[in-house]
């Protein structure tokens, strides 16, 4: 039997079960539906096959009681309303937005996926405008091997099993997952889900899992309703520190701080004095770090204990 | 999905597509669904074959391709497409929401009302809770901006920071497309000043102006193949190796690294640029998370300027 023969019997089976009204059983069908075999036991095991492959395809194949007095026969049918995408229409920029959308996952685990679903979608929008999309390129980078594991087990409820390092201090450690979500965030990717062993809600880092991301079974728990994961995976992030800090910038260097500052003032020659309020301590600290002698931290001391210690490890000096 | 399944769900799509696009050419709809002439003939000579049971003529599904154009008829049952996958839906979702969650990035009003029909359109829990979400950054400004000049073919007067440098320059660039990518905004731009293609951080453009001029991008300007990665080294460029704590893991994820090895509970990396002090700010971002083992004159630098800035705290 050619690929063509099934797709061509695996249609044929779609339409007669979309058309009619009632159930159909097996016996019926194996009549309407041309291609299926002569021998019983080889009919049976094609069937059961050619609806498994169309449930997992997504085409709703129910199964009923053929009769309302009877119910010792079972029947099988599709109902429109389950199975075709409602009927709406997309306008020209809507369209031009969920191309983008999809354009966003271009060379990336859901490339495949993105693609189909407009091809669907473009069933209920006759006009598209390509042209609206000049210039502007959305891209999701999924390069991390543990991504499609990851998300099989988010999609289909599945509890995983992964190493992990840790890397303060560097431990590595079997964790088992009940993944809710996949979170990109500035660029990296995070798995948010129940940890079995700790029973607690918790976020990792997908570069930080070693070797395979196995699928252990079902999960058990549920994902509490209205949890905020950008929140968690933020936190888990870094927790931010927020103030305003006193800095002295030489002339000339830091533009990116000057921009952000509330108060500049020169100072002594060659030299400015900055008022600059930050969200996140440890990425400023960095950012002050990268500049050497460029900028001295005048306040708050936590700011200038992290440069000086950022500073001290990029010297070599030993803590 | 097998190859026999992988045709059926695309003559499922075909079909609604078709329908409401009456006599539509063949190239037009090969190259909508990635396929060649050809094979598109072949899907339209398979469904002609199918149809309501009996088949007989009446019942059969009309496909034509008569004169390079397709007209398709009597397949009501399959006239609508099938719902979205799961995948499906939280692959458009995620995209929509990303593009939603950068200001400036696209058209808001018509972003939230496809999302909307979307969401209807998935229908299940796979609208209501996400399970993929992508947070990324852009200045809106700057993206608005740059979406102008780019409609408008427009040149643009960027104040840029570039921070290997750590200089403001002052420069006139003719856009060539703006990416939007999970790790930031760019502007991909041809540069009057430095005669080369070049890439512009949103997030370091300082000021942005649309100029009157048409935008010119040259002919021999070239788009970078994304998939290459963001930055790519020129051959001359010279070789950096990295010793990096588990920490700093990220700069083998961010930069494209020509070699990258296991050491030490971290990597060792070699990647190659063309700017020496970007590395020594890098390196003295890391602190003791990384270290330059080569070239020697880097790493001097690095230290060097780590104990002139120590020295001011004494």
């Amino acid at each position: 039997m050619s690929s063509r023969d099934k797709t061509e019997r695996l249609l044929n089976l779609t339409i007669a079960l979309l058309a009619t009204r009632r159930p159909l059983t097996r016996a019926e069908l194996r009549r309407m539906v041309p291609g299926y075999p002569d021998s019983d036991e080889a009919f049976e095991r094609m069937f059961e096959r050619d609806k498994d492959d169309l449930r997992e395809m997504g085409v709703p194949v129910e199964t009923g009681a053929t009769s309302a007095l009877f119910d010792d026969e079972l029947g099988y049918r599709i109902r429109s309303d389950a199975y075709a995408l409602p009927e709406m229409s997309f306008t020209r920029e809507e369209m031009a937005v969920l191309t983008l959308a999809a354009q966003a996952w271009a060379g990336a685990a859901l490339a495949g996926p993105a693609s189909s679903a407009l091809l669907k979608l473009k069933a209920y929008a006759v006009e598209t405008d390509e042209q609206a999309l000049t210039g502007l390129t959305p891209r999701v980078g999924t390069h991390e091997p543990a991504f499609r594991p990851l998300w099989q087990a988010v999609r289909d409820a599945r509890c995983v099993r992964f190493d992990y390092r840790k890397p303060d201090p560097p431990v590595t450690g079997t964790r088992t997952v009940e993944p809710w979500a996949l979170v990109c965030r500035h660029g990296r990717w995070y798995v948010v889900g129940h940890d079995r062993d700790r029973g607690a809600a918790r976020v990792f880092r997908l570069s930080r899992i070693d070797g395979p991301v196995t699928i252990t079974g079902a999960a058990e728990t549920e994902r509490p309703a209205g949890a905020d994961l950008a929140a968690m995976v933020a936190r888990e992030a870094g927790p931010a520190e927020s103030g305003v800090a006193r800095l002295r910038l030489r002339v000339g260097a830091g533009a990116f701080l000057r921009r952000a500052a509330t108060l500049r003032q020169a100072e002594q020659a060659g030299w400015d004095s900055l008022e600059l309020p930050y969200g996140d301590l440890a990425a400023l600290a960095a950012d002050l770090a990268s500049l050497g002698p460029d900028v001295v931290v005048v306040d708050p001391p936590r700011l200038r204990e992290a440069v000086i210690g950022l500073l001290r490890g990029a010297a070599g000096v030993r803590p | 999905m097998s190859p026999a399944l992988q045709r059926l769900a695309r003559l499922l799509a075909l079909v609604p597509y078709l329908l409401a696009r009456p006599g539509a050419p063949l190239a037009e709809v090969a190259g909508a669904f990635g396929i060649s002439e050809d094979r598109l003939i072949d899907d339209l000579e398979l469904l002609f074959v199918c149809g309501l049971p009996g088949h007989m003529p009446d019942d059969l599904i009309e496909a034509t391709f008569d004169g390079g154009v397709v007209h398709i008829d009597n397949a009501d049952t399959i006239a609508r497409p099938l719902r979205l996958g799961t995948d499906e839906a939280v692959a458009l979702l995620s995209g929509l929401r990303m593009l939603a969650r950068l200001p400036g990035a696209a058209d808001h009003e018509a972003l939230d009302r496809a999302l909307a029909k979307l969401e209807r359109a998935a229908g299940d829990a796979a609208a209501a809770t996400e399970r993929i979400a992508v947070v990324a950054q852009g200045q809106a400004e700057v993206l608005a901006a740059a979406r102008v000049a780019l409609r408008e073919s427009r040149a643009l007067r960027l104040q840029y920071y570039v921070p290997g440098r750590d200089e403001l320059t002052d420069r006139v660039v003719d856009p060539m497309r703006l990416l939007l990518l999970d790790s930031g905004a760019y502007l991909e731009a041809w540069c009057r000043l430095a005669e080369g293609v070049r890439l512009f951080r949103a997030d370091r453009v300082h000021s942005i102006e649309l100029l009157d001029t048409p935008a010119a991008v040259p002919a021999q300007a070239r788009y970078r193949d994304l998939d290459e990665g963001l930055f790519q080294p020129a051959p001359q460029d010279r070789a950096v190796v990295l010793d990096l704590a588990d920490s700093a893991r990220w700069v083998a994820e961010h930069y494209p690294c020509e070699r990258v090895e296991q050491h030490d509970g971290g990597l060792r990396v070699t990647l190659r640029t063309a700017d020496s002090g970007w590395v020594v700010r890098l390196v003295l971002r890391l602190g003791a998370a990384a270290r330059v083992l080569a070239p020697a004159e880097v790493a001097e630098e690095v230290t060097s300027r780590a104990q002139a800035a120590l020295a001011a705290y004494q």
